[in-house]
């Protein structure tokens, strides 16, 4: 295998329903009732999408909701707020674990 | 991409010409289904047009701007004007019909030096009027009063703003065009254009900023109205989402920016029976700057005439061999019909 993500297998993620189907039906319309407008607009959800798939690190939705999210009315400035979000909270998640360390450190030293 | 100064005619591009842009969307080897093949699952056989209820006529193609993705491929270096004698003709062929709106649309309109008589006698004839006004006009030397002028004739404005904020406009529009426009918008409100119980309509356009479809326009204009009032306090009626064909100067632009392909997938793709039951051209008549006839604006910048027994040219015009008619389609008709459709009034489904 030459590399794992291609942008070809994008369009083939409904294949997924092959062996499952019954659980794929239900995933797509679940996901389907996620992203439509409700107490969030349309845009808002792209977004939250985009910066989601920006800390799960996964190049199919990062390529998915780019395009989503300017379908949607949101542009650049937007979208990269919204990967701050998600880079702040990737980065905060690890520095308030040092609050463990600290506390081992002062467990374990005089 | 860098912003253009010159039209692609100008700049003697060979996509400037028609026929080197029908070379390439009509190319019958590529992968895309045929659009009268799909609309074939409207289930109406071919695309056919009704009544006649928009009379758009193209007043010539000289612009003040030079914006990256225009169809008309419009600039200050065109020079193809209509003439107040064509202008004369399409008067005595709107005066045999109850055609109720006439839509002027340019370049910009305004440029044309006999648009305040054309606009006068439209009104003669009784027929509501549509000026596609690129805004920036109304704040250029020469044009001051020409805000005023639409007011005092009842026309209803309809705007290209392609984003509420100035960095997505005037990468499309050129620099500066959003701040610009915001103050013709300004002038536009002060005379009570886009405000409630003035009778007065004012519409904008969104179109993207690139190789992708619009969003929901109901959606989009809330945003639009919010941001415009909070940011500007400047008003508008409608919000209409238009997409972009793939021709002429967005025809370019897919291809240089290697979006072609992936641009023509997603409007197949798109292709939406109800949004094709209800395109624009089924009830429009559009009359080229030199007089000649077709079935909407965009098949006019590809030289596409009429045709299946209806006139060429407006000298011709007998409404009944127009309404009725079997309408010219080709793989650029796939941006009417992706999605919620588009049409010079927005999504249509």
């Amino acid at each position: 295998m030459e590399t794992y993500y291609k942008p070809e297998d994008l369009p083939k993620f409904s294949e997924m329903s092959e062996g499952a189907p019954e659980l794929w039906k239900k995933f797509s319309e679940w996901y389907g009732a996620v992203f439509q407008a409700g107490a969030l607009s349309e845009r808002e959800k792209a977004l939250i999408a985009l910066a989601v798939a920006h800390a799960v690190q996964c190049p199919y939705c990062i390529d998915a909701y780019t395009q989503d999210s300017l379908a949607k009315g949101a542009d650049l400035e937007q979208m990269t707020e919204a990967v701050h979000v998600a880079c702040a909270i990737r980065g905060g998640a690890s520095l308030v674990h040092g609050v463990q360390m600290k506390n081992v450190n002062s467990k374990l030293t005089m | 991409m860098q912003a253009r100064h010159k039209s692609m005619k100008a700049s003697g591009e060979t996509l400037a010409e028609a026929n080197e842009q029908l070379k390439i969307i009509n190319d019958y080897e590529s992968p895309f289904p045929q659009f009268d093949d799909k609309y074939e699952l409207v289930g109406e056989g071919f695309l056919q047009a009704g009544n006649v209820e928009i009379f758009q006529i193209n007043l010539g193609k000289m612009c003040n701007q030079v914006c990256k993705h225009c169809h008309v491929d419009a600039g200050p270096d065109r020079k193809e004007i209509m003439t107040k004698a064509t202008m004369q003709i399409c008067l005595a062929a709107l005066v045999q019909t109850d055609i109720p709106t006439v839509d002027l649309t340019g370049g910009a309109p305004e440029l044309n030096p006999a648009f305040k008589w054309f606009v006068d006698e439209i009104k003669k004839l009784n027929r509501h009027i549509i000026v596609r006004s690129n805004l920036t006009i109304l704040e250029s030397n020469g044009f001051e009063d020409y805000a005023e002028f639409m007011a005092g004739h009842g026309c209803e404005i309809v705007s290209s703003l392609p984003y509420y904020k100035a960095s997505m406009t005037n990468k499309q529009r050129g620099e500066g065009v959003f701040e610009k426009s915001i103050s013709a918008i300004k002038k536009l409100n002060s005379f009570g254009y886009g405000k409630d119980g003035t009778g007065l309509i004012f519409n904008l356009v969104y179109n993207p900023v690139g190789a992708f479809l619009p969003p929901s326009q109901e959606s989009l204009e809330k945003d639009y109205k919010r941001e415009l009032l909070e940011k500007y306090g400047v008003m508008f009626n409608n919000l209409y989402t238009i997409t972009n064909m793939p021709i002429s100067r967005f025809l370019d632009y897919l291809i240089q920016s290697g979006n072609y392909n992936s641009y023509m997938q997603k409007l197949v793709d798109s292709f939406n029976p109800v949004a094709a039951a209800n395109v624009m051209c089924k009830f429009t008549v559009s009359v080229g700057w030199d007089g000649q006839l077709y079935d909407c604006d965009f098949n006019q910048m590809l030289e596409m005439n009429m045709n299946h027994g209806a006139p060429a040219h407006i000298k011709d015009f007998i409404l009944s061999t127009i309404e009725n008619r079997r309408i010219v389609t080709g793989q650029h008709c796939y941006g009417c019909t992706a999605g919620a459709g588009s049409s010079c009034g927005g999504a249509t489904a």
